[in-house]
């Protein structure tokens, strides 16, 4: 009985996934729980697994295609059965995500007692196809068939500087990057506008801002330097890149979020000097037990939870489809991390029933793993509420896009200097400035506004918090 | 210093240590009355007597195992190969005997021998008389092999040889004989088996060759260093046992390697080299190592081909600006 | 007409002829003394006679056998016979593994041959089917059966097994593997008796199989051009695995492979230890005179060539025929006929050996394993060699 190896849905957000590699040859036997392919979601690149023994008998997807989720991209099943009827079955049905899958079909299809020899022909069938010599002088881009090409020394290099190997072109062969295009990213970080070092401080979450400096950094060289004798005719008018599966995903949620979802936006001034002030207490405790050092962005977080609990509209989602708005018993704190490719966001679960220390330790913790691209999907789900934070850039203040399903995100700007009247009298002040964006379906003003001055109280008075 | 050409210097060796220690002799073809099929020995059946400076018969299968028979008796042979070449007629007495007997008879016996003799190319001799022998005569655990570059290291390296309780195979080379170089006149200049030799120090890439191909790499080293770039040469001087620790140690330092070796490419010095590279240093390679070697062919006779399956020195220096990424 | 005649039936008593002496091994040059190659002779003649011992014809007292000798060389011959019909045995149980040559039939040529020559001074080197060789010199049988079960206390250690046994006290430079291959190694040895001037010899033993290897070719070459004290004993035990040694040869003599190498050569019968004895202190005698020669021993082995060998090559009888001129019951016979012993007290004698092989294979079974480090002992002298992963 031959058994159909279909897109599985590998995150809540998933619509497509991309099969950057096969990890099994057609003819090859395969068990239950071992994994014949990687598939690039939006998320993050996962192992596909298959849950039945038997060989494969066919891909019926190239390494690089897109394939919806439910399309047929491989036939299991005993040495050399006849997997017309499978074929037949998902072509009729939901239908394979590209051309090439399509065409694979139908060929098989039309000539089911030819499929061993379809099955040789297949381009990642073996030896002759692999072994063809690549042309002299063929850069293909580095992740070409899905896998970075680095000498070990890179790799090594990248992994002790915490550099995202995606984001570095190789210069050597074939796109290898090498010790001279890491020292040159290095160097490259170095003069980048400093970001402060601890995790959670630099998660920035504008969608717009942090990517937008990297692009620049990243093509610099690009681009025609005084002097240089080029005439602009020989030069390319830009360079392509094709999307990727995250960035797609950004696009379509934000898109969607921002034109079905009325916006409005609620700005407050908060006092940061009790906050402040609590901080540097609270870190010199953990300084002493050597746990890790709080954030203002911990403590927002914090904040937000407690203030959650207490307006639980704010807590909320607007589902259309369903026909419902539903309250979240549960408070989970995303929390938004710009990344080289995008943008992904950790969520802090129960944030509200943890303390501070533990907060900082798993913003901290998702984050360096947000970066490395090894999140999994479950940890960047479920969110009921999100903040993002640019004060690092001295933005001092913006609006963001509602992350979907949420109902509101919070914006948070940079603490500024500033003289403030106390007591008629002007003195030296330190002021954050906090945009709440909220989705008019289900949260109004007033509701927006009740939240806000909570978390007002909270930082203004962080020993709210311990009660 | 003296200058010494490298038969000489090979020849003072022998002499000094025949001089100190009676138990010494030296036997092979043409090494008494002929004074050595390349005048290695001169002089020395007139120093020593025909006891201890035996001629025989082409018969290296009975020679050879005449001097293990007798190194395991007491003596302390010094047997000469007309040419490496030749060893492999008694091929069995070095791998079988030579280097097993010990280890069968539960160190019992030792077998303090030395074979010595030119090894490799020698021009156009065709096939048979063409073999790089490092590879064959290294994979035998039992014996030593050594390789001396210059006149100095071949005396230092072969005092030790002959004084070494092990069966040390010398590997000389007719091309060499004739090259002069400056040899210690310490009294007793002995340099230790099994450590390499970092000739010039570099941190762009390492090359590593011994006997004829070390003189390709010093010519590398040399053109590289006009275009900017400091080569680190390594002489490993002794093939077994190979100080590997130098080598890692310099790739951990360039991140490349480049290794000539003469030998036939399948299983040699050079594949060896590499495998141990990337199994200590992987992660500080920055490029996959090379090697120029003798093609993978039979040796020719024409000359041209002859010239394009030997190492050449423009093929040595074009995988050094590859593994540098020039 | 130039005529090479070479009569070699030499005695203990009479001087063998020893080449003309020089300085060193290599003869000089001297080309004054050379004929000239080119002034050809008539005729090249030439003729050389090989003595033979035949079995029966010698007597204990004329070889200066005792009582107590005689009973000593009957018990030794036992203890090897014994001792390889208890490791056949313990083969077929496992204990040994590998391969097992038994040189049960030949033990008058070991145990003769020992009585030519001082054990523990002069040297014995042989091939693969040395573990009669190994008793017959002392060797310890509890060393030699823990060597066959791969034991620690092994005469090698564990390390070297049935075809090769060493022992450096007693001399006895090996059991070798490789046909033939060891006996240019036993002409090195003789070259540093030589060297030294230390008055011993080398005896080389190989199997009528070597004589088809080169190697023996030039050995016997260099022995007979550097006048080595050697003798080279050519144990003709009929086949060279499964092949006959009239199939193998173009002449089955094989003592007549001394010719081109200009030695002396006899030949003798191997199932009497009298005749061994006594052609072997002949030869050793030439030997002390640096005169190399061969031994044609002509014994025979009862058992196949390995233990996994049925022997299907012989003819039919003729196993039968053979254990009839055994070699230790010959003895025996000898030694009640001649009222030098009692079959009672020759009895006792031989239970005491299977004793003996019964204490060994103890030893051996109660002998630990060799420690896995002592995997890279032995190798080198050297004690820090850095042996590769």
């Amino acid at each position: 009985m031959a058994i159909p190896v279909d897109m599985p849905k590998l995150s809540d957000t998933m619509e497509e996934g991309v099969l950057v590699a096969w990890l099994a040859d057609e003819g090859e036997q395969v068990s239950a729980g071992d994994v014949i392919a990687q598939v690039e979601t939006d998320k993050a690149t996962m192992d596909l697994e298959v849950f039945d023994d038997g060989v494969l008998l066919k891909k019926l997807v190239e390494e690089g295609d897109a394939v919806d989720i439910g399309a047929l991209i491989a036939v299991l099943g005993d040495e050399g059965e006849d997997i017309s009827s499978v074929l037949e079955e998902f072509g009729a049905g939901e239908g394979a995500a590209n051309g090439e899958a399509e065409a694979a079909e139908a060929e098989a299809t039309e000539a089911p007692d030819e499929a061993p020899a379809t099955a040789e022909r297949a381009p990642s069938g073996d030896g002759a196809a692999q072994q063809a010599p690549v042309p002299a002088g063929d850069e293909a881009p580095a992740a070409d068939d899905g896998r970075i090409k680095a000498s070990p020394l890179a790799r090594r290099m990248a992994s002790q500087n915490e550099l995202d190997m995606a984001t570095i072109d190789g210069s050597g062969p074939q796109g290898r990057i090498i010790k001279r295009d890491i020292e040159q990213a290095l160097e490259a970080k170095e003069a980048a506008p400093a970001e402060e070092a601890p995790a959670a401080e630099e998660a920035p979450a504008a969608e717009e801002a942090a990517p937008a400096a990297e692009e620049t950094e990243a093509k610099a060289p690009a681009y025609q330097r005084p002097g240089d004798v080029v005439s602009v005719d020989d030069e390319d008018l830009y360079e392509a890149v094709p999307l990727s599966q995250m960035r797609k995903t950004i696009a379509r949620r934000l898109a969607e979020s921002k034109f079905t979802a009325p916006h409005f936006y609620l700005t407050i001034d908060i006092d940061m000097e009790g906050t402040i002030a609590f901080r540097k207490q609270l870190n010199d405790l953990t300084k002493a037990q050597e746990r890790p050092k709080v954030s203002f962005n911990d403590i927002i977080t914090k904040a937000c939870a407690t203030a959650l609990r207490k307006h639980p509209d704010v807590n909320s989602a607007y589902l259309e489809k369903e026909g419902e708005i539903r309250y979240y018993n549960q408070v989970h704190v995303g929390v938004a991390v710009a990344i080289d490719e995008g943008l992904v966001t950790p969520v802090i679960r129960h944030a509200d029933r943890k303390g501070l220390s533990q907060i900082a330790a798993e913003t901290r913790e998702m984050a360096g793993r947000a970066r490395e691209r090894k999140l999994q999907p479950a940890e960047m789900e479920g969110a009921t509420f999100t903040t993002s934070n640019l004060g690092m850039f001295g933005i001092e203040e913006f609006t963001a896009i509602i992350n979907p399903p949420s109902a509101c995100i919070l914006a948070i700007g940079a603490i500024r200097d500033e003289p403030v009247v106390k007591n008629g009298e002007v003195v030296p002040g330190k002021r954050m400035k906090v945009t709440l964006s909220c989705d008019h379906r289900v949260v109004d003003g007033a509701v927006g506004s009740a939240f806000l001055n909570t978390l007002q109280q909270h930082l203004e008075e962080p020993m709210n918090l311990l009660l | 210093m003296a200058e010494l050409q490298f038969r000489e210097a090979i020849r003072a060796a022998m002499t000094e240590e025949m001089e100190r220690d009676e138990d010494i002799f030296l036997i092979g073809e043409e090494v008494a009355e002929y004074d050595g099929a390349y005048k290695v020995s001169e002089g020395m059946l007139d120093q020593f007597g025909p006891k201890r400076v035996v001629d025989t018969p082409i018969s290296e299968n009975g020679f050879t195992g005449l001097g293990i028979g007798a190194a395991m008796n007491g003596l302390r042979p010094i047997v000469e190969m007309m040419t490496w070449n030749f060893s492999f007629v008694a091929f069995d007495q070095i791998l079988n005997n030579a280097a097993k007997i010990r280890y069968m008879s539960g160190g019992q016996f030792s077998f303090p021998i030395v074979f010595r003799g030119p090894n490799g190319a020698a021009g156009q001799l065709g096939a048979t008389h063409n073999t790089s022998v490092e590879s064959f005569y290294a994979h035998i655990p039992g014996l030593k092999v050594v390789s001396p570059s210059t006149p100095n290291d071949s005396k230092g390296l072969l005092k030790a040889s002959i004084r070494d309780n092990d069966p040390v195979l010398f590997l000389e080379s007719e091309r060499m004989y004739g090259l002069k170089g400056e040899v210690s006149d310490e009294e007793d200049y002995v340099l230790p088996l099994g450590q390499a030799h970092v000739v010039r120090e570099g941190d762009a890439v390492t090359l590593v060759a011994n006997g004829k191909d070390y003189y390709i790499a010093l010519e590398v080293a040399d053109r590289l260093a006009e275009d900017g770039h400091q080569a680190e040469v390594i002489d490993p001087r002794t093939i077994r046992p190979l100080d590997f620790d130098t080598i890692i140690a310099s790739i951990k330092k360039t991140n490349r390697c480049v290794i000539i070796d003469e030998s036939n490419p399948f299983a040699s010095l050079s594949s060896e080299i590499a495998f141990q590279i990337q199994e200590r240093a992987f992660d500080y390679l920055d490029a996959p190592v090379r090697r120029i070697t003798a093609k993978d062919v039979p040796a020719p006779y024409a000359k041209n081909l002859m010239d394009y399956y030997m190492p050449q020195a423009d093929d040595a220096y074009q995988a050094c600006r590859d593994v540098m990424y020039l | 007409m130039a005529s090479n005649s070479k009569e070699t039936s030499p005695t203990a008593t009479e001087e063998p002829q020893a080449s003309e002496s020089h300085e060193g091994f290599t003869k000089p040059q001297n080309e004054d003394a050379r004929p000239d190659p080119l002034d050809l002779p008539d005729a090249l003649e030439f003729e050389q006679t090989f003595k033979v011992y035949r079995g029966g014809t010698i007597k204990h007292d004329e070889l200066g056998f005792d009582t107590d000798t005689l009973l000593r060389i009957y018990r030794n011959m036992l203890l090897q016979r014994r001792f390889e019909e208890r490791s056949l045995q313990m083969y077929r149980k496992q204990n040994i593994s590998g391969f097992l040559h038994l040189y049960i039939g030949q033990e008058a040529v070991s145990t003769g041959a020992m009585q030519s020559i001082d054990v523990g001074e002069d040297t014995v080197i042989t091939a693969y089917r040395d573990h009669g060789m190994g008793l017959a010199m002392g060797m310890d049988p509890n060393a030699c059966m823990a060597e066959l079960f791969g034991k620690k206390d092994g005469c090698s250690k564990g390390k070297g097994g049935s075809m090769h046994f060493f022992s450096k006290e007693k001399r006895m430079f090996g059991g070798h593997g490789i046909v033939g291959q060891h006996i240019p190694v036993g002409t090195g040895i003789a070259f540093a008796h030589k060297y030294r001037g230390d008055g011993k010899v080398c005896l080389t033993f190989f199997g009528d199989g070597a004589v088809g290897q080169g190697a023996m070719h030039e050995a016997a070459n260099l022995a007979g051009l550097y006048d080595l004290p050697i003798v080279f004993v050519i144990e003709n035990n009929e086949y060279a695995m499964g092949t006959a040694v009239h199939r193998a040869f173009a002449d089955p003599d094989l003592c007549k492979q001394a010719v081109p190498y200009g030695m002396p050569a006899s030949i003798v019968d191997g199932m009497d230890v009298f005749s061994v004895t006594k052609a072997m202190r002949d030869h050793v005698a030439m030997a002390r005179q640096n005169q190399p020669s061969f031994v044609e021993v002509r014994t025979y082995r009862y058992q196949g060539h390995s233990v996994s060998d049925p022997a299907n090559y012989r003819t039919k009888g003729e196993l039968d025929q053979k254990k009839g001129e055994d070699a230790i019951i010959r003895l025996k016979s000898y030694l009640v006929q001649h009222d030098l012993s009692t079959n009672e007290a020759l009895d006792d004698i031989d239970d005491e050996v299977k004793q003996q092989v019964l204490d060994a294979i103890d030893f051996a079974e109660n002998s630990p394993l060799p420690d896995l480090e002592a995997i890279y002992e032995d190798v080198y002298t050297q004690d820090d060699y850095p042996f590769l992963a």
